[in-house]
């Protein structure tokens, strides 16, 4: 995995919450046996219509969202289905952090395995990011990694809470299997009382 | 040793090494693989040059994809579909894993395959990468969904990278009343903490009405835990998952039986337990629920109207508002108003035998409205194989619905069963999603009796009320 490099770029407000796993990239695009090439089909049935032009009020598709690097989404990002598919089409299309007071479970912990940032922040902050994020190409919001800060034009900055481990892998740009293949001796040894102890398993 | 949950147990007995910072490698007893989220992570593991780690505890059957109409033994149309199919057969067979193929009798959806094969037993570790993994739970496991680049890391590891999740016991008391289901039960449940109030729990269900639930009813309660936000939810294991597991083709035999049971005795929540958050209803007051809009949260009881944007707060004015307009409903308007042109029972979450059985109740003798379009979806072969002898596919035939071959189906649409723009769906699926059964589609999600009502009578239709 690439290591995750601070970003000062645009944010594009989604202020809808549950915005579900189903609306970032629809059931029709996992139909792929690869990782790369979704994020011409982020967002999909919301980006285009039936015909598949693009939608014009669509917030990815205005000019000044374009290459936006940043989502500020409403409450609840990513719930629904397990799909990494969804950030794999977030960062095919050039995200790198999303912004929410809360995120589903199983998305928050596939967005770290695909060098996302998603940050969890108070109502209040979010509201302060998502006012930001209206302003399209005059707003530039900055994201700080290494001191856990995210800073709105006008600099004003807020503090985030992240979980040490996924921190130190982001930043490093680790891969979990080459980490965990380090400790296979630890597993060797579990794996050989557990089985003593459950040998029905 | 101080008072543990059902979830702290299963949890320490699969602590394969812990970081002083309390990341843990959970040990994982069984990884269940469908074609749809696994190819990269095979395609990972080839790069790598890794085998899996642990064949022998790795079940893959295909099931997103596949056709539910007779003619799939001809081969998948769709290319992609059949790409991704393929896939899987030939990593099952690369990787020397456990395989049920398109043609086998046993295919069917992994979290009803699972089960039913015995593959599922109390206090093990379960994951799958499908968010309806929480089925497995009702087994008394800690079962959730992972993504792919953990799908990767579990075939290579048989670990999993993870931090403990909170607990939070749902305890549903009482009895339930008549035309009242599992579904019911589950649905309500996230009608009143929201689809992110589980986020960062375990949930254990508990109380009276849990326990008299069959296991097929325990799969449903569980199978839906994800749309409440929670990762997993569990159920403490009993006579009645004993009775369930015994003598299924991978369930323990001779001595290992006995002393499986005699663990398995033993997973249960300790009195005085810490919940860091508790639900209690009462079973009595559940009714038949439905959902009115775009997310498992929008739950009414089928007796309600449809709700106001005004009568919500904060972001989900504008977000009900959204929901009414993808809908076509008018605030106001009975529920039981609603006309209904599509019907689909099957699912992870209800395409159980016990499931069919409740829709031959209703339809037995009659017939679904005129343009009605109304299918039945067994889960697996094998329920397929039991529905039919027990004469209930002869049921549903006589009254017009669409008799099928095992597969997610319209669930998800990811294969040809799928809705229209505009067409409006009574679902036993698990999620309401904006395109989840087809770009426009409208889904209410309902138990099996209700779709079933629904099916006959062309409208929404209170089960209870229906003779």
């Amino acid at each position: 995995m690439e290591k995750f490099e601070n970003v000062s770029g645009v944010a594009a407000p989604m202020p809808l919450i549950n915005i579900d796993t189903d609306m970032i990239i629809p059931k029709q695009f996992l139909k792929t046996i690869k990782r790369s090439g979704l994020g011409v089909n982020l967002f999909d049935e919301m980006r285009y219509d039936d015909d598949g032009n693009e939608i014009e009020s669509f917030v990815l598709n205005k000019p000044a969202y374009r290459n936006a690097e940043i989502i500020v989404a409403g409450d609840n990002f990513g719930c629904g289905s397990s799909r990494e598919h969804a950030p794999w089409a977030l960062k095919d299309f050039g995200i790198k952090v999303v912004v929410s007071t809360s995120f589903a479970d199983i998305f928050y912990s596939n967005c770290f395995k695909n060098g996302i940032l998603p940050i969890k922040l108070a109502p209040e902050q979010v509201a302060v990011l998502m006012e930001d994020a209206e302003r399209g190409e005059n707003a530039r919001i900055s994201v700080d990694l290494a001191a856990q800060t995210i800073s709105a034009t006008d600099g004003t900055e807020f503090h985030f809470e992240l979980d040490a481990f996924k921190k130190h892998c982001l930043l490093n740009g680790l891969d979990d299997i080459g980490l965990t293949m380090q400790k296979v001796d630890a597993i060797d040894k579990f794996e050989a009382e557990y089985s003593a102890r459950t040998p029905w398993v | 040793m101080s008072a543990q949950t059902l979830y702290d147990k299963i949890w320490d007995a699969h602590v394969a090494h812990e970081a002083e910072d309390g990341t843990c490698l959970l040990y994982i007893d069984r990884h269940l693989v469908h074609e749809v989220t696994s190819p990269q992570a095979f395609e990972g593991l080839r790069t790598a040059g890794r085998p899996v780690r642990a064949p022998e505890k790795t079940i893959a059957v295909p099931d997103h994809n596949v056709p539910t109409t007779e003619d799939r033994v001809n081969g998948i149309e769709n290319e992609e579909s059949r790409i991704q199919v393929e896939a899987l057969d030939k990593n099952a067979r690369d990787f020397g894993i456990h395989y049920y193929p398109v043609d086998d009798v046993r295919q069917g959806v992994v979290h009803i395959v699972g089960p039913e094969q015995g593959w599922t037993l109390p206090g093990m570790t379960v994951v799958c990468g499908d968010s309806h993994t929480a089925t497995h739970g009702a087994f008394g496991s800690i079962a959730h969904g992972i993504g792919t680049s953990e799908v990767e890391h579990v075939l290579a590891t048989q670990t999993l990278i993870q931090k403990k999740s909170l607990n939070m016991k749902v305890e549903i008391t009482g009895k339930l009343m008549p035309g009242v289901t599992a579904k019911d039960i589950t649905m309500t449940v996230i009608g009143e903490t929201g689809t992110a109030g589980g986020t960062g729990y375990v949930i254990e269900y508990c109380g009276e009405a849990i326990r008299d639930l069959s296991m097929e009813g325990r799969m449903t309660v569980c199978n839906m835990a994800i749309e409440g936000g929670a990762r997993a939810g569990l159920i403490a294991p009993d006579q009645t998952t004993y009775d369930y597991v015994k003598g299924r083709p991978h369930a323990p035999k001779g001595t290992d039986w006995d002393a499986a049971l005699a663990y398995w005795k033993t997973l249960f929540t300790d009195d005085d337990a810490h919940f860091d958050k508790v639900i209690t209803l009462k079973g009595e007051d559940i009714a038949p629920a439905v959902t009115w809009g775009t997310s498992p949260e929008d739950v009414l009881p089928i007796t309600g109207t449809v709700p106001y944007p005004s009568d919500f707060e904060g972001g989900k004015v504008v977000a009900a508002q959204r929901a009414l307009d993808y809908m076509g409903l008018t605030a106001g308007q009975k529920l039981t108003d609603i006309k209904i042109d599509t019907v689909f029972i099957g699912s992870c979450t209800n395409g159980r035998i016990e499931d069919f059985r409740a829709v031959a109740e209703i339809v037995k003798g009659k017939k679904i409205k005129d343009g009605m379009r109304a299918m039945i979806v067994p889960g697996s072969g094998l329920v397929r194989a039991q529905a039919e002898e027990e004469g209930l596919a002869d049921i549903f035939k006589a009254a017009g619905f669409e008799w099928r071959m095992a597969g997610c189906s319209m669930c998800l649409a990811m294969n040809p069963d799928q809705l229209q723009p505009g067409e409006r769906c009574a679902a036993t699926s698990n999620r309401n999603f904006e395109g989840r059964q087809g770009r426009g589609g409208r889904t209410h999600l309902v138990s099996p009796a209700m779709a079933a009502a629904a099916a006959i009578t062309g409208h929404l239709t209170d089960v209870r009320e229906f003779g």
